[in-house]
Parts: structure tokens; sequence; C-alpha cells
């Protein structure tokens, strides 16, 4: 007997009892779709995620506050200001580190006003290089510039977003904007430019923020003070001249501030983009992993409803098992006839279920949640992985019934009313 | 199947005139001992006999005498738990269940009280099923011939529910013949059939026999079937009770042959 013929026996007998074939296949179908449409959100996260992470800029290093000890508790790392300007100077300055720029940065919440328009936002103080180690652009105008970080002039970039919510219908571009910081209304700064949008990203938008001079913002809007009376930053974004020099680069850097901060302990963390990067796979592989876990388990119960049905069939069958045995079938032919039926069975639910899993993940993808659109990503991988599951579960579940078809005996099964 | 189709016949015509002939079936001593719980059943004790090619054979006996587990191990569903059996020549009684399979597939026909048809199935896919596990070449067309024999050429499309009793059971003998078997074995082929049914089933194994030269077995308890073989062997409580040629063996009505039963 050929595969061919198995497989146009198997359907025969699938389609001798429609429903039944249906509620068999639909528990496959809907174990293999949540395998695909779960593992679709999870790799979508995942993506989502890489690609927010290296948006920021690459060969990235972030220096932040903190990992202190106070009266022998270690504080939380970025708890306590550490960090100045000065700091960021000297790491500028020392010519043996293989790094092409230093941006420090300081950044508060704040209300931008324009006549009767205002919009909240995040106030990023920074200096000109800025541009250069986090890759922004300007679409218009200026970004600022060193005249205006030494002059603490007070001159404002603004983010796209905002560009276009406080100015819906006019270049900003020499327009003037007051800030207001902690309820306490401020100065007026003029608009020298607007940064070209970088899209949405994980940690909040890039778009929706504005850069004044780092000195400008230490000195009129907000700062806090370290140990040593100094006016502080945030952090320090250092890029590196290439990936291959990422550990040299920190280590240099390490040295500078431990030199400068005259500390037995580090009062400082540094990070890579890359350790960022090995943090969110690590947690968005295991979220996908749970995803996909319990889709498998939908798959499984689909697999036992397989089972069943083989069953219930073999047993209905008994007398077919035993004409097809009088007239010359082997053991192996009927092993083959119920086993190719389970794996149709199978192979029909799993074609259906990328069908739908891919329909799912399509749908997810396009209808907004909180106004942000989910990002699915169905792979080949996951495809084939989920088809060759439930091949393999028309086989595994399939196995036990058509072994218990096989070993009937022929008088018997003939006899069998 | 097609070098020895046609050869078999002509064959088959010469050993009836007395040339070389060897037996289709030799049995000695069978045996068969089923064990339910403790006890032992002795369905069969020391059975022996010999049927040459070509005879037309009845097997009786009340139910419970072993009739029917002489049948099937002489269809080789079962195996004897002693005694030798060789089936054209050949020992069988220790073969394998795969070896068994191949026999039954080749060299015996069954025909059953119950028609024992697939449901849902044409008979003409019927008929090709032993062909299927044979991995027989030009299926159909063998198929064709054989419904055709028993005089169903127009009923190829029909299913098991739109078929009498009596097509039924012809579409069971061209299932049984379509490997051109050295030997047809028949339980009660008439037991569900009315009386007019059954003289036309008769007729066609009759026929069967006489043209194509193959060994006929009816296994049965009706005198009427038994009436219509050459030879009757009588069987009680597992052993051979007489085995002796029919004087009065009496043909089935030849006009109803070619009926297709509507």
């Amino acid at each position: 007997m050929t595969v061919f013929e198995s497989v146009r026996v198997a359907l025969r007998a699938l389609l001798a009892n429609k429903l039944r074939a249906i509620l068999t296949v639909l528990g496959i179908i809907i174990g293999v779709g949540a395998v695909i449409a779960l593992i679709s959100v999870g790799q979508g996260a995942q993506r989502e995620i890489t690609q927010n992470i290296q948006a920021l800029g690459t060969n990235l290093l972030f220096i932040e506050p903190g990992a202190r000890q106070q009266a022998g508790v270690r504080q939380q790392a970025g708890s306590f200001p550490t960090l100045t300007y000065e700091d960021a100077l000297a790491i500028a300055d020392e010519g043996d580190l293989p790094i092409v720029g230093v941006a420090p940065e300081l950044g508060a919440y704040g209300q931008i006003i324009v006549n009767r328009l205002n919009w909240d936002t995040r106030i990023t103080g920074t200096t000109p290089s800025y541009a250069l180690v986090r890759n922004f652009q300007v679409a218009d105008g200026q970004f600022l510039d060193q005249h205006a970080l030494d002059a603490r002039s007070r001159v404002i970039v603004l983010g796209p977003t905002v560009a276009s919510n406080l100015f819906p219908d006019q270049d900003p571009v020499g327009q003037t904007v007051k800030i207001s910081v902690h309820g306490r209304i401020g100065e007026n700064f003029k608009v020298i430019g607007v940064t070209v949008p970088k899209g949405a990203t994980g940690f909040g938008s890039e778009d929706d923020q504005v850069f004044i001079p780092l000195t400008t913002m230490q000195q009129r809007v907000y700062s806090q003070l370290t140990t040593r009376g100094l006016r502080n930053v945030e952090d320090i974004n250092v890029k590196v001249a290439s990936p291959t020099q990422m550990a040299q680069a920190t280590a240099g850097i390490g040295q500078v501030l431990r030199q400068r901060h005259h500390v037995s302990q580090d009062d400082f963390t540094i990070t890579s983009e890359d350790d960022i990067l090995r943090f969110f796979s690590q947690v968005t592989s295991v979220f996908t992993l749970v995803l996909g876990a319990i889709a498998g388990i939908s798959l499984v119960v689909g697999g036992i409803g397989i089972m069943n049905i083989m069953l219930v069939s073999v047993t209905e069958r008994t007398r077919e098992i035993g004409i097809r045995r009088a007239v010359g079938a082997r053991r192996q032919d009927i092993l083959v006839q119920f086993l190719v039926e389970a794996v149709v069975v199978s192979l029909v639910g799993g074609m259906i279920g990328v069908l739908l899993g891919v329909g799912i993940a399509r749908v997810l993808s396009s209808v907004p949640v909180d106004g942000q659109y989910l990002q699915t990503v169905v792979s080949v991988n996951s495809v084939i992985l989920a088809f060759g599951v439930s091949a393999s579960i028309g086989l595994f579940f399939g196995f036990y019934p058509a072994l218990r078809a096989s070993r009937l005996h022929p008088i018997d099964a003939l006899r069998y009313e | 199947m097609d070098r020895d189709s046609n050869v078999t016949v002509a064959q088959r015509a010469g050993d009836r005139e007395g040339a070389v002939r060897q037996p289709v079936i030799v049995a000695r001593d069978l045996t068969k001992v089923y064990r339910i719980g403790t006890q032992e059943v002795h369905a069969l004790r020391g059975v022996s006999v010999t049927i040459e090619q070509g005879e037309l054979v009845a097997i009786m006996g009340s139910s419970g005498s072993g009739k029917t587990t002489l049948m099937n191990v002489l269809g080789c569903l079962d195996q004897p738990t002693s005694g030798e059996y060789y089936l054209d020549g050949a020992e069988v009684s220790r073969l394998t269940d795969d070896q068994l399979s191949a026999i039954r597939n080749r060299r015996i026909g069954f025909v059953f009280q119950t028609f024992n048809l697939l449901a849902r199935t044409t008979a003409l896919e019927q008929v090709e099923l032993p062909l299927i596990y044979a991995g027989a070449v030009n299926r159909r067309q063998k198929a064709l011939e054989a419904l055709a024999w028993v005089g169903l050429a127009d009923r190829v499309r029909h299913r098991p529910t739109e078929l009498s009793g009596g097509q039924q059971q012809r579409v069971a003998i061209a299932r049984a013949l379509v490997t051109r078997p050295s030997l047809i074995l028949a339980d009660e082929p008439t037991g569900n059939l009315d009386s007019r049914s059954s003289e036309e089933i008769m007729a066609i194994f009759e026929r069967l026999n006489a043209e194509q030269g193959i060994t006929v077995v009816f296994v049965t308890h009706e005198p009427d079937i038994a009436a219509h073989t050459r030879r009757i062997i009588h069987i009680r409580d597992g052993s051979i009770l007489s085995d002796a040629p029919n004087a009065n063996s009496r043909p089935a009505h030849p006009a109803v042959s070619t009926d297709t039963g509507r």
C-alpha cells in the first residue's frame, strides 16, 4: 500500500464522520494558532526592544552615579548625585581613550508654554556633542553650539513631537517659548532648531523632549548638588570609536573617574548598550518561552483529543480491520493506515492553525492598545516549529491507537459485533 | 498475477484430466487448544484431511463442532496448536504473521455469512482491496473483470447500502476471486440470504469451480448447501466423523446464474 493510498483511505475515513473530524482538527487548530500567535507577540516584543535600544546610537556607554555605600547599606544605582560636568570634560580630555564623543545630560520634567498652548515634556540639558553621541539630527535650524553652552544662553531645540504640538501652523525656529519646572514660571527661551523624528521607542518617545544647554539647565532650571558641592549631571553618554574597544574604554573611564572622585569604592556605574540589549533579550526570550509553553499546553490537549478519537475509531472499525487482515493486510499496513489518519488530522489542523495564528498576529498588530501598536513577528521558524510539532503530535498520539489496531487478531476482529 | 492467471486455468483444467496434481490442502493431525481462564478447550482434536485441486467440498457440523476453528486454520487466519498443514505443497502452520498475511492475500479467498464488505465503499474499491495489498498492477481492470464475472458489471459504483444481500455477497465473491487464489473458503455464504439469492450464489460458486478450477470449501451446517458439493466432511467435537463423496450432488439452477438479482 503506497503512502498516497494510505492518505486517500485516511481522508475517506475522516470524511465519513465529518463533525467528529472537524472537532478533532479544531483542537489542533487552536493549539497551533495559539502557539503561532503568542510566539509572534513575544518575538515582536523582542524585535521592538532591540530596535529601540539600537536606535539610541551604537557603541554607547552610559555612566550613571550610584552603587554607593551609605552607612554600610549599598544604595541603588543612580540614587545619589556624584557625576558632574567636569567629570565629562575630564573624560573627553583624556587623550588615550578610544572615544569619539562625550555628552553629559541632566533632565527634568517640565512644561513648555507658547501663548495659550502648553506641553508637558522632558527637558534635557546637555552639550553640543549630544547630537553626535545619541544620533540626533536637526531638521530645521541648528543644534546647541559651544557658544550657547559657554554663555549659558537661553536657547532651546525642540523634539518634533513638541514642535508639532506647540507650533501647529508655523515654523518654530525663531519663536520664543517659556519653560516652567515644578510649577515655577520660568524664563523665555528662543527656539533655535527642531530635531528629525526618530520614531517611538520603548522608553517613551525620544521625539518628545526638548534640549537646552547643560549650563543653562544647571543654573536656571534645575539641578542637585553632589557631596562635594558641585552641580550634578544625571548621566554621561560616551560614544566609543568601535565595538571592539568597549572594554578598553570602560576601564579607562573608570580610572579617570576614580582618580577625580578620590574614592576606594566606585560611586558610578558604567553600562554598555550591549549589556542593556542582552538583559532585555534575556527577559523577552523568557517571555516568549512562557507564552509558547502556555500555548503548547493547548496543543497537547489537542493531541489527546486526537488520541481519544483514534481509539474510538479503532474500536468502531474493528470489523474493517478484520476484513483488511483477511484479504492480506499486514500488521504494518494497519498500523500505517491509522497513523497516517492521525497525522493527516494533525497536519490539516496544523495548516489551518498556522493561517489562524498569522491572522491573529495581524489583527493584534493592527489594533491600537493605548494608542500604541503591538509589534508581532511571525517567523518562518515558528511556522516550521508549529508544523513539525503538530505532525509529531499526530504521530505520538496516533501511535498507541494504531498499534492497538494492528495488534488485533484477524479472527477476533472479523467476529467483532 | 498477470503471468500466471491464464496459465492457471489451463493447468487446472489439465489437472482434472488426471495429469500431475498436487493437493491444495494437506492437513495432518491438526489440533487447536484454546485456553479460557484455567480451562482448556480442545476445538480440534487431530484432524487430518487432504483436498485436491478443483474439489468442491462441504465441511459440515453443528455449532461448537470445531468447523469454524478448522476453517480459520485452513484459511491461515489462525495457527494450529500442533500438526502439519501444507497449502499448495508449502508448510504454513509455523509461518510468521506477515507471511500468513501474504498467503491469505495471494492464495486464499474468503466469503463470509455477513458479507464483510467495507462500509461506504464502492463495489469496485471493495474488489480492488486485496490487489492493493498485493501491490498488483492494473487493479481497476482486474476488479472490473471480476465484478463482470459475478454479473455486477452495472453495479461497480454502488455501495453496500445500495445493493441487495445477494449482490453484496457477489461483490464479496468477486473480491475473493480477483487475486486468482487456489482456495476459496466460504463460511455459511447463504446464511443471510433468501432462497432465491442462495441459489444464485451457489450457482456462482459452482461456476467458479467449474470454469476457473478454483477449489471451493464450504463451511456450513445447512444440508442444502452441502447438497451442491461433491464431497462432504462431517465434523463433531473437533474430530472428523465422516468424509465421503456426495453421490447425489445437485447443481444449482443454472438459469439464474447471470441474473443481476433485481
